[in-house]
């Protein structure tokens, strides 16, 4: 019996991939035609001469300043806001405010970074505020949600004795459960900020600033030399931040 | 007698908070934060227009045929990119990874200098190709190949042939190697030791990423659409720049629904074959 669920599942999936070409009616057949790959070898020879000039490599610094810039500000305020959330989403304020609060995380988790970059450049104009505000909403709902777990799982008597002692819940908190918590959250903010680094480079394509916007027009106007230096920043900046994170993890993490 | 006890860690924690803050500084004029921007009256006004919108959602019969044409797209786009990407990763995952090594044989599984030297260039291949985000590929394809679905089948193509091929290299050298070994040093080809002694222990490693990967291939085809490589983001895009509130909340909707099935399905798949 599930020998035979299993085969007509798998029998489905061939079908799903058969019907997913059928449907897309890929133009393959032409972009394999002559005519097609010499176009095609014509568009990629223009990526094959970056343009490395002095006054392109000093903007290609701004950009990547400005992503960087970018990322640590917005995870600097999805800390804030995150933490401010999952205060009430662990519980602390009552059933209601733990629901509502974590539908609030959920929504803000769901909808993809480039989704929101493209709200918030609607809503707070073109340029890198807006994709500091995007990076800041989605990694809101994403710490949001694993402070809430590192708060409800850190044991409360400490805060409790600072209770007890007569200190008020601000101190309880601070003295009491912060000290526990914090190196969690100061890993999982970290780890999103790497996460944050690759996303800000890319969020310019829907106008947010950064690496991305440079991008994005310099394939608009046909500059495919500068272009092919500027995926060669993204590229040397998501190896170095890949390196980065490895190294930092064996040195202090890991130990 | 000093009867109120000082906090001992005070000091340093004090400098990082002025070290972390003399280094946020000029990121603040960098990234042009600016929260004002959101309640300035010109913006307010517009975004208060637009997410009045969002309620009710449109449903009128046209628009709904619209949505369920992108969102069959977006799922077409995301299985057969990874069609696409297993048909690549497949030879370079076999090319890169040392499992299937002869050299390695009599060396007690490491193999000799020049076998690894020879497996570097698909190594770097695959970096390359997952190290750059797909929605670079995706744009860079757009403008070779026009609009519409193409660009967002080759993008997830290439990206996740790069992911595909270099974990499937490591799973085949994280099985048992003992039953390839075993028919190597008898004398079969190496795909047939690959057949035999190495897919049985891998396959179902194998299949669970790849199913993980596909649903992961559902949200970036969504993404991807934002610079017009087809499926509903292609359509999100066109809505948000029309300012068509009640369009923008039904496909937010859709899109939420459609991540939380293929999150079920994956779910579904990896229970029943691993």
């Amino acid at each position: 019996m599930t020998r035979l669920v299993n085969g007509l599942l798998l029998a489905a999936l061939l079908l799903a991939v058969v019907w997913s070409f059928r449907f897309l009616d890929l133009e393959f057949a032409n972009l394999a035609s002559a005519d097609g790959l010499s176009q095609m070898a014509e568009y990629a020879r223009g990526f094959l001469s970056p343009d490395f000039s002095p006054a392109h490599l000093a903007a290609i610094g701004r950009g990547a300043l400005e992503t960087l810039a970018m990322s640590a500000l917005g995870t600097l305020l999805a800390a804030l806001l995150g933490l401010a959330l999952a205060l009430p989403a662990s519980g602390r304020y009552g059933a209601l405010a733990l629901h509502a609060s974590r539908l609030v995380l959920n929504a803000l988790r769901a909808i993809p970074e480039l989704v929101w970059a493209a709200l918030m450049v609607l809503a707070a104009g073109l340029g890198p505020n807006a994709g500091t505000l995007a990076l800041a909403l989605h990694t809101a709902g994403v710490l949001g949600r694993l402070f809430a777990e590192a708060l409800e799982n850190t044991p409360s008597e400490p805060a409790d004795a600072v209770r007890l002692a007569g200190g008020g819940r601000v101190a309880a908190f601070c003295y009491g459960t912060l000290p526990g918590v914090w190196p969690q959250l100061v890993a999982y903010s970290l780890y999103r900020w790497e996460n944050n680094i690759r996303m800000a480079s890319v969020l310019g394509f829907v106008g947010a600033g950064g690496l991305g916007q440079m991008l994005y027009i310099s394939l608009s106007l046909f500059q495919e030399a500068q272009a092919a230096t500027l995926i060669l920043a993204m590229l040397l900046l998501v190896l170095g931040v890949d390196a980065l994170s490895g190294w930092v993890r064996q040195r202090w993490v890991s130990q | 007698m000093n009867t109120v006890p000082r906090d001992p860690a005070a000091l340093p924690r004090l400098l990082l908070t002025l070290l972390a803050l003399a280094l946020l500084w000029p990121g603040l004029s960098l990234s042009e934060l600016d929260l004002t921007a959101l309640f300035r009256p010109d913006n307010a006004s517009v975004m208060g227009g637009f997410l009045a919108g969002f309620w009710p959602p449109a449903h009128d019969a046209s628009f709904l045929q619209l949505l369920w044409q992108a969102t069959l797209e977006t799922l077409a786009i995301a299985t057969a990119g990874m069609c696409l990407a297993l048909l690549i990763a497949m030879p370079c995952a076999l090319l890169a990874s040392r499992a299937l090594s002869l050299s390695a044989l009599p060396r007690g599984g490491r193999p000799a200098w020049w076998a690894q030297a020879l497996r570097w260039p698909v190594r770097g291949l695959l970096i390359v190709l997952r190290s750059v985000p797909e929605i670079v590929w995706a744009l860079l394809f757009v403008r070779a190949v026009g609009l519409g679905p193409t660009a967002g089948v080759l993008a997830i193509a290439i990206t996740y042939s790069g992911m595909l091929g270099k974990v499937y290299a490591e799973i085949f050298e994280s099985v048992d190697p003992r039953p390839t070994r075993a028919l190597l040093g008898a004398g079969s080809g190496r795909l047939a030791a690959f057949a035999y002694g190495v897919l049985p222990n891998a396959a179902s490693e194998m299949l669970s990423y790849t199913v993980y990967r596909w649903e992961c291939a559902v949200r970036a085809s969504v993404v991807m659409g934002f610079v017009g490589a087809g499926g509903l983001g292609q359509q999100i895009d066109l809505s948000l720049r029309m300012f068509a509130g009640g369009e923008v909340a039904s496909m937010l909707l859709t899109f939420l629904v459609l991540v939380l099935l293929a999150d079920r399905l994956s779910r579904l798949l990896r229970e029943r074959y691993t």
